[in-house]
């Protein structure tokens, strides 16, 4: 099933492997990563190395999360600051196994249309449909994508919300297999809820999906807010799951975009002009 | 190995008849293709591509909803038949274009099964030599070989007799009349005792390159004058059978290396779908040609007129009309008229449209009632859609004047078909005008009838109806000139916000004055026309060869409708809102003019 990667691109960027605090201390764990088996240990300092075979691999402890890289890092991992503000919860919310290449996980986090028809009574619900126009650009100086003044209808905006909003969302892409979705705090107005995904491409049709949860949230337990999290990935991994091809074709008249699908068009152009082959099907010349 | 290549132009038996139950999604799957196949309420079989386009979600986890089946990622409806796309949530002012169609497969029915295939040729397979009075589907069985590594072994399972004494089994000669059909006919009838025996027919269904289901019928055993436990015995019997072969073959093909998979090539969507779509199709043709099926009268004054296709050729299909779509009919004196469509969701096979005799009639309705008749041929433009209804409100207005209500009751349909509340206050000048009243009545929304108010009654009426607007409610208006100004002026004097308020005239009331002359330029072609006083903008575009759709050209319909980069527009049209007008931003080709000399189109 799954062949050695051979792209230079996905063989250059930072995977996430494990939340670090999952990782029981001074053991040999195992897990996959672009179709090669790794190994990887924490030791009583709370460091974690990773080797393939004996070869030791590069590592970044940041966001909760180990991550590594199987060729030389192309550049350091991109910048979350929040994660650091004092009066944040921090909690690795998930990490759950799909059957779909990450850029079409990618596509899903990044896609509000569904949210009343797969995230029926909590990130939507009908009647309420309607995807306004919202803003995408590509920073070139960043190499990312924002999205911004996303607007939708939500019953149950979070695990701390009571009521329906008109949540806000803004979206980064700063990673091809990542991204960060910053919405309005149900508890703070002045402040954003960020919910981060972190994709570890398995093999070219396999993810674990890690999720960081950074909340301004007084209430909530962090069992609450994994359990919310963990609704949310159970709803669209049957989805994610019946998506075909697997791998997201590049080819713009592989499938039918709408103005809804803005910030997918922008993510599958700026794939394709990093060259990127790991999990997608490239676009025919 | 099979002949791929030549398999394709065949038909393969993909389900029992008996797998497609109300309201479910089956997946089928031939020659490496998934199939969503789903049948309608109006017992039709679908046989789609197994996958959204928009998204590529297999269909076959959709909602099958009896006349459209929606897809579960975004909610979008593909309707019956066609596999149209009628809706699109995350856009709901927006009519889908109209290219926004799923592939779809033949399908059709025979001896118990649902047959499709890519693109069969001729008919389907024909049982000559075996009782073709009744059939009786085994269930299936899907073996890990090819049809062709099936072929021996199957024959063998059922000719070979077992040493033991209790193989008191029919005899059968086998025939394969082609290399996907094995006919077994018992040779020995008088060896069975009182066991029913059956001739039985055996079709491969090629399900991908190492995957082949066996699909057997019995022939010609009347299951409702054969005792229960007999049949409930013999079909066991076979399942055993075909159970036993199966395991044999598959521990003989155990070691062998499994075949590659079929990739199905799945055809790429046209150049206008893969980039965000324009919405609109060009030229004012009546490019279709349907056939009068039937001609009903509703009152004495409205008649109903069925429109079908000229053959079942897939070609000969129907385009795909949503809510408040309206068609340009060519009638047999040379007039053009619009008409909007009346289907209900999934009525696919025919456009619907209901016309009444006006006394004043400008030779529209007159030919209608009085030239045409049962198989008459006329042509028709594809339905166009300028009075969408969102289905995204919490409630929805639906407000009818006499024979206005037909766009109305398409999307009363709608509404009532997907559970939407809504409430249709239809307002006439008597009893007789009331149309479709029993269904209505039966339907979930609230139906109210105004019958014979004066002016000012329904004035006070409207002003009763209207007086609590809500953001997440919508209005639609359809009637006379007068009616719909006193509902649009009630409307804003209650303030319903102008977006909630959606209106379709039947003509323009207004007089209109073309005695400007003014300049245009087209930003795109490159073009600076003038347009003379006495002629409209929309004639001299297409005597420059600018092809733009239309329809009424008298500014009701908004087909030809045109956006505006610079400069300042006379509307003249009753198509757009106040606010649209005031911004100046798109104007009506058939109808505006400028008030600055000089316009830029975007064209």
């Amino acid at each position: 099933m799954s062949t050695p990667c051979s792209d230079p691109v996905a063989l250059g960027l930072w995977h996430p492997l494990a939340a670090i605090e999952d990782i029981p201390p001074s053991s040999d764990q195992h897990t996959r990563l672009l179709g090669q088996a790794l190994r990887y240990r924490k030791d009583a300092g709370n460091q974690v190395a990773v080797f393939d075979g004996d070869r030791p691999l590069p590592v970044t402890q940041a966001y909760g999360y180990v991550w590594t890289c199987l060729g030389t890092p192309a550049r350091p991992l991109f910048d979350l600051p929040e994660y650091a503000e004092p009066d944040r919860r921090n909690v690795c919310a998930a990490t759950v196994g799909v059957r779909v290449s990450a850029p079409r996980a990618v596509e899903n986090f990044l896609d509000m249309g569904h949210f009343p028809f797969v995230h029926t009574g909590i990130l939507g619900v009908e009647p309420h449909t309607e995807v306004r126009e919202y803003q995408v650009e590509l920073n070139e100086d960043k190499d990312e994508i924002l999205a911004t003044e996303c607007i939708f209808y939500q019953p149950q905006a979070a695990a701390g919300a009571s009521g329906g909003i008109m949540a806000d969302y803004i979206y980064r892409v700063p990673h091809p297999y990542c991204s960060v979705l910053y919405k309005s705090c149900p508890t703070d107005e002045s402040r954003l809820d960020v919910i981060a995904l972190f994709l570890q491409p398995v093999d070219e049709e396999t993810v674990r999906a890690h999720a960081l949860v950074s909340v301004i949230d007084t209430q909530s337990s962090d069992l609450d807010i994994r359990l919310f999290q963990q609704t949310i990935f159970s709803q669209d991994k049957p989805i994610l799951e019946n998506q075909l091809p697997k791998r997201l074709p590049l080819d713009p008249r592989a499938e039918t975009p709408i103005r809804a699908d803005k910030v997918a068009i922008v993510y599958r152009r700026w794939l394709r002009a990093k060259g990127l082959q790991y999990g997608v099907i490239p676009a025919a010349a | 190995m099979i002949d791929l290549e030549a398999a394709r132009y065949l038909w393969h038996p993909i389900a029992a008849s008996s797998d497609l139950v109300p309201r479910h999604v089956f997946h089928a799957q031939i020659l490496g293709r998934e199939l969503a196949l789903w049948r309608a309420d109006d017992d039709n079989v679908n046989a789609w591509e197994n996958r959204c386009l928009h998204r590529g979600v297999r269909l076959s986890i959709g909602i099958n909803d009896g006349t459209e089946l929606l897809c579960q990622y975004h909610g979008w409806r593909y309707a019956n038949r066609t596999a149209g796309c009628t809706y699109i949530p995350a856009h709901p002012a927006d009519a889908p274009a109209r290219t926004i169609c799923n592939n779809t497969y033949p399908a059709m029915e025979q001896y118990g099964l649902v047959w499709s295939g890519e693109s069969p040729e001729g008919p389907l397979p024909v049982l000559s030599t075996v009782d073709t009075s009744f059939f009786t589907p085994l269930r299936a069985v899907t073996v890990n070989a090819t049809s062709q590594d099936l072929l021996l072994p199957l024959i063998q399972g059922y000719t070979t007799r077992l040493p033991a004494s209790d193989d008191n089994r029919p005899r059968y000669g086998a025939d394969t009349p082609d290399a996907f059909t094995i006919i077994l006919r018992v040779a020995d009838r008088s060896q069975t005792g009182s066991t029913p025996v059956a001739d039985i027919a055996f079709f491969l269904q090629p399900v991908d390159a190492g995957r082949t289901t066996i699909r057997g019928i019995l022939c010609g055993i009347d299951e409702h004058n054969t005792d229960a436990q007999t049949l409930n015995d013999l079909l066991r019997f076979h399942n055993r059978l075909l159970c036993t072969i199966r395991d044999r073959l598959e521990s003989t093909l155990a070691d062998a290396p499994s075949p590659a998979p079929w990739i199905p090539i799945i055809a790429a969507v046209s150049e206008n779908q893969a980039s965000l779509p324009a919405m609109s199709d060009t030229g004012n043709s009546t490019p279709l040609r349907i056939r009068v099926a039937s001609i009903d009268s509703l009152s004495p004054t409205v008649r109903h007129f069925r429109f079908e296709p000229l053959d079942d050729l897939p070609e000969s299909q129907l385009p795909t009309a949503q809510p408040g779509a309206h068609i340009d009919v060519q009638l047999p004196n040379g007039l053009v008229r619009q008409y909007s469509l009346i289907n209900g969701p999934g009525e696919t096979d025919h456009y619907a449209i209901a016309v009444k005799r006006e006394a004043a009639s400008r030779g529209g309705s007159q030919a209608l009632h009085e030239q045409l008749r049962v198989g008459d041929l006329l042509a028709s433009s594809v339905p166009r859609n300028n009075f969408t209804l969102r289905r995204d409100a919490e409630h929805t207005h639906l407000i009818a004047g006499g024979i206005g209500l037909t766009p109305l009751l398409a999307m009363a349909r709608a509404l009532h078909h997907m559970g939407r509340p809504y409430t249709l206050h239809h307002f006439a000048a008597q009893d007789t005008e009331l149309l479709f009243q029993s269904e209505l009545q039966a339907m979930s929304g609230e139906y109210l009838c105004h019958v014979g108010l004066t002016p000012s009654q329904t004035a006070a009426t409207m002003a009763e109806l209207l007086a609590t607007p809500d953001a997440h409610q919508h209005l639609y208006l359809c009637g006379p000139a007068p009616m719909l100004q006193c509902a649009r002026d009630t409307a804003a004097a209650c303030q319903w916000p102008e977006h909630t308020v959606h209106f379709e005239y039947f003509s323009n009331p207004e007089a209109r004055d073309d005695s400007s002359a003014f300049e245009v330029d087209l930003a795109r072609s490159g073009l600076s026309l003038n347009v003379p006083a006495g002629q409209s903008l929309l004639s001299v575009l297409r005597e420059n060869g600018v092809t733009l759709p239309s329809s009424c050209e008298q500014g009701a319909c908004g087909t030809c409708r045109v956006t505006v980069l610079d400069g300042t527009p006379d509307h003249q049209d009753v198509y757009l809102s106040e606010s649209e007008k005031a911004r100046g931003d798109c104007l009506m080709s058939c109808v505006s003019r400028a008030r600055s000399q000089k316009l830029t189109l975007d064209l």
